[in-house]
């Protein structure tokens, strides 16, 4: 009877802390109660749980702590505080696979907020924990061991150095191969946060030959997993030529332009980034991305698109046309030119704004044909709008700045130079000026005839110049073309000293 | 005689003569000589003068010799120059010319193709054309498939419910649901809940009937069709018993001797064959008794041990080495001396004569 009664007494302890304890993890579901559970001490309840002798309860208050964990910096910190994590490292690699699961999330959850936290989770020695949970069977806790290890390694070099020391990067590539869509993602997210710091890194990614998985991936149906696999693609590239001519030689071009027409936009986005990376390095990439149509995609990619997911296509169209001016005809050929002066319109964003102004210049720098072809998109007067405007951000003032001055030292094109010099000014005048007195005036009597009947001669006179400047001299230059009548008759003030002369005349 | 008497008168003449002509000769001395060195002079100046004009015509001569030849060898090389320098600008001229050619033809050519770079753009534009259009075609299948894939299973959830609602089809008396008396016909729903047929009820009982499932193991291979499971009672009707149902579907393959026999099996039994040789074969050299002509030259050689009496001999035990020769019998003696060890030739006078033992 008393033993019952005893027994009794513990079951309904027993029952009384699932309850609690399955209540707090469904409570940490919702924001609006974390507050509420916070200042009602919940971590400093749950820690005791997290020995209890029930798995279950273990278990719930795992994941009941990764969910606060989840939500807030504080309640992250609170865990760490409350010396958590070395406990939960030591049941990492005694417990089942729900325990582990469940542990890894916590890990995940502390982890994510800031180097700090995230070097406080390693400190406890998480992560030789972590590296033999992806060893285990269960796909669940390979993908929350990999997330954790991710979440770990994303926010600086050292960081992603002590993830890879603890050799968990060849776990990983096995783990991109596994049949789980979910554990694939993960693990192909993982490589790439450890890649993007640096080519040390990014270099041990490669050396385990995850190079060859992720390409064999980029056709998967599933929209997350390609996400990440080009993103992990491109954080590997972008550090050095070696590792992008490594992932050009896996024969990722040209299926990778296939997937510039997936219906999600971050797919698109990180293919488009990717092929950036590609380019930027040398022009015999650049050219190898031109051969097989990339330009093409591209663009169209960008016609597509819209806001911020457009700033790696025109990166990238930017970048392809810096190398060599075949390359910048090429774009311009595939009719990049109007996609860019469509997008430079569309825009309101200045880093946008910025990089399309910056891949102009790209493109119109290298010869007169080019600069005809920018010029005759009407992007000048664009650019020249965007350089005065003083709501315009330093950086696209200097970037518009630059890409003018690059296409006007080129530009032979009358029409498109004359709006210029209404409203400029002088140090880009003085361009417009230069460009018209050295190559277009002395040459061309048909330009000569158009530059007066456009008003262009009428504008000139009209210049204030300080004597003695370069402005100044283009401007004699200038009008050294023309008769002098010409000249006079446009000068300011010519209808008065006619007058003048009417007046003082005596008729004999 | 007379003459000489005329000769004695004159004699006093004559030293008057004599005396006056040598006054006179004495007077005209100084003339005379002065007369004579007047002429001799002059006429040694004349001589002096034809003999300097002599010598001048011959200095110049030689000069003139001289200096035509001097000025020609002069002129001589300034031709030389001057033909020198125009063979030069000829060639300068033909090499600029090649150069010129050269240089045309290289730029054209590698650095700036004007036709290449032409038939690149072309070529480039068809294949953004055919880029895009392969995009376009590949995103609308794709699309398309969506759609398509959506639309099944939209209606295939639609087919679902339709089986699972068929409660609320409209009866005679009153009208269900989905068939609203103020429409003109019955909707969709309505329907397809007419159209429909109940679902197929699974019964629990089935899978007890299965014997030889378990049976089954999963590496046979190509039943990629499944077979009826057989039952343990046989079914009612004209079947057969499921044992032997069950030994017709599980009779093992019986192939004949010529497909059971490997397409290797002359050359396996070959080796066979050859490594049994190989194991059986204890002498090398069988022994042939009635072969003549090999064995005739071969000489017999009997054994020491064989020809000594039989007891125990002190070959064997005590001394190893024969020395006797009629026990020999012509048999080689050993060799008592190798082949020297050549590490120690060189011992003790590799690197100095200090160490000379020899």
């Amino acid at each position: 009877m008393t033993q019952r009664q005893v027994l009794q007494a513990f079951e309904q302890y027993q029952r009384s802390r699932t309850q609690f304890v399955q209540t707090v993890a469904e409570l940490a579901t919702r924001p609006q109660n974390i507050e509420t559970l916070q200042h009602a001490g919940v971590v400093s309840l749950l820690r005791p749980l997290l020995l209890d002798g029930v798995p279950t309860i273990q278990q719930t208050a795992a994941l009941a702590l990764g969910r606060l964990a989840n939500h807030s910096d504080d309640l992250a910190e609170a865990v760490v505080k409350g010396g958590i994590l070395p406990q939960l490292v030591y049941s990492l690699a005694e417990q089942n696979r729900f325990y582990k699961k469940a542990a890894a999330f916590v890990l995940r959850a502390v982890a994510k907020h800031s180097p700090e936290l995230a070097q406080a989770v390693v400190d406890c020695g998480a992560l030789d924990a972590l590296v033999l949970c992806l060893e285990e069977f269960d796909p669940g806790v390979k993908e929350a061991a990999a997330w954790a290890l991710g979440y770990i390694a994303r926010h600086n070099a050292e960081l992603s150095l002590s993830v890879v020391e603890a050799g968990a990067v060849p776990l990983l590539v096995l783990c991109v191969q596994e049949p789980e869509i979910a554990v694939r993602r993960i693990a192909a997210s993982s490589l790439s946060d450890i890649s993007k710091h640096s080519p040390e890194l990014a270099q041990t990614v490669v050396d385990t030959g995850a190079i060859a998985y992720l390409a064999q991936m980029i056709l998967n149906p599933d929209a997350k997993l390609k996400r990440q696999v080009f993103s992990a693609l491109s954080q590997i590239s972008k550090h050095s030529v070696d590792l992008a001519e490594m992932v050009v030689e896996a024969e990722v071009f040209p299926a990778a332009l296939a997937c510039l027409k997936d219906p999600d936009e971050y797919v698109r986005k990180n293919v488009a980034t990717l092929m950036r990376e590609i380019a930027k390095h040398t022009p015999e990439l650049s050219q190898m991305v031109v051969n097989c149509g990339g330009v093409a995609a591209v663009i169209d990619y960008l016609g597509d698109s819209r806001a911020n997911v457009r700033l790696p296509g025109i990166m990238m169209l930017g970048y392809v046309a810096a190398h060599r001016e075949n390359l910048a005809m090429a774009v311009i050929v595939s009719r990049g030119v109007s996609q860019l002066a469509i997008c430079l319109v569309e825009e309101p964003e200045d880093h946008i704004k910025a990089a399309t102004v910056w891949a102009f210049g790209q493109i119109g720098r290298h010869t007169p044909e080019h600069a005809r072809a920018v010029a005759s998109a009407n992007v000048l007067p664009k650019l020249l709008d965007l350089y005065m405007d003083p709501g315009s951000s330093e950086d696209l003032q200097a970037k518009s700045k630059r890409a003018l001055k690059g296409i006007l030292q080129k530009c032979t094109h009358l029409p498109a130079l004359e709006p210029l010099l209404c409203d400029a000014p002088s140090n880009i005048l003085k361009h417009v000026a230069c460009q018209f007195s050295k190559v277009i005036l002395p040459h061309d009597s048909q330009a000569r005839r158009l530059f007066v009947t456009s008003g262009g001669l009428k504008k000139v006179q009209e210049i204030e110049a300080e004597a003695g400047s370069a402005l100044q001299e283009h401007i004699n230059s200038i009008n050294n073309c023309f008769p002098a009548e010409i000249v006079r008759y446009y000068s300011p003030g010519y209808s008065e000293t006619l007058l003048e002369k009417v007046e003082k005349y005596q008729p004999a | 005689m007379a003459q000489l008497v005329n000769l004695l008168s004159r004699i006093e003449r004559v030293r008057e003569e004599y005396f006056v002509r040598i006054r006179i000769a004495e007077e005209n001395r100084a003339l005379e000589h002065a007369a004579a060195v007047k002429i001799q002079s002059w006429f040694r100046g004349c001589q002096t003068r034809a003999y300097l004009r002599y010598l001048n015509k011959k200095a110049t001569l030689m000069q003139k010799i001289w200096r035509g030849f001097s000025a020609r060898r002069i002129f001589r090389k300034m031709l030389e120059a001057a033909f020198f320098t125009r063979k030069m600008n000829l060639c300068n001229q033909m090499a600029v010319r090649i150069q010129k050619t050269w240089r045309g033809y290289y730029v054209r050519q590698y650095v700036h193709n004007y036709y290449a770079r032409k038939i690149y753009l072309e070529g480039l534009t068809r294949k953004n054309e055919e880029v895009r259009k392969t995009l376009e075609e590949f995103a609308e299948f794709q699309r398309r498939m969506r759609e398509q894939e959506r639309t099944e299973r939209e209606e295939r959830e639609k087919c679902i419910l339709a089986q699972k609602m068929h409660f609320l089809l409209s009866t005679k008396q009153c009208p269900g649901v989905y068939n609203s008396p103020f429409r003109d016909s019955p909707g969709e729903m309505e329907l397809r809940m007419r159209s429909a047929k109940p679902p197929l009820a699974k019964s629990p009982s089935r899978h007890k009937d299965r014997i030889g499932k378990k049976m089954e193991s999963p590496t046979e291979a190509g039943s990629a069709t499944h077979l009826p499971p057989i039952r343990t009672k046989k079914p009612q009707g004209p079947f057969r018993q499921p044992l032997e149902v069950w030994q017709q579907r599980y009779r093992p393959l019986e192939p004949t001797l010529r497909v059971a026999t490997s397409i290797t099996a002359l050359e396996e039994a070959r080796e066979e064959l050859r490594r049994e040789e190989w194991r059986g074969r204890v002498v090398d050299h069988p022994f042939h008794p009635f072969s003549n002509t090999s064995r005739q030259s071969e000489k017999y050689e009997p054994l020491i041990h064989a020809s000594a009496p039989f007891e125990q001999v002190a070959y064997g035990t005590k001394h190893f080495r024969e020395e006797k020769k009629e026990i020999l019998q012509e048999k080689e003696p050993f060799k008592t001396v190798f082949t020297s060890c050549q590490v120690f030739d060189k011992f003790g006078r590799l690197y100095s004569n200090a160490g000379k033992i020899v």
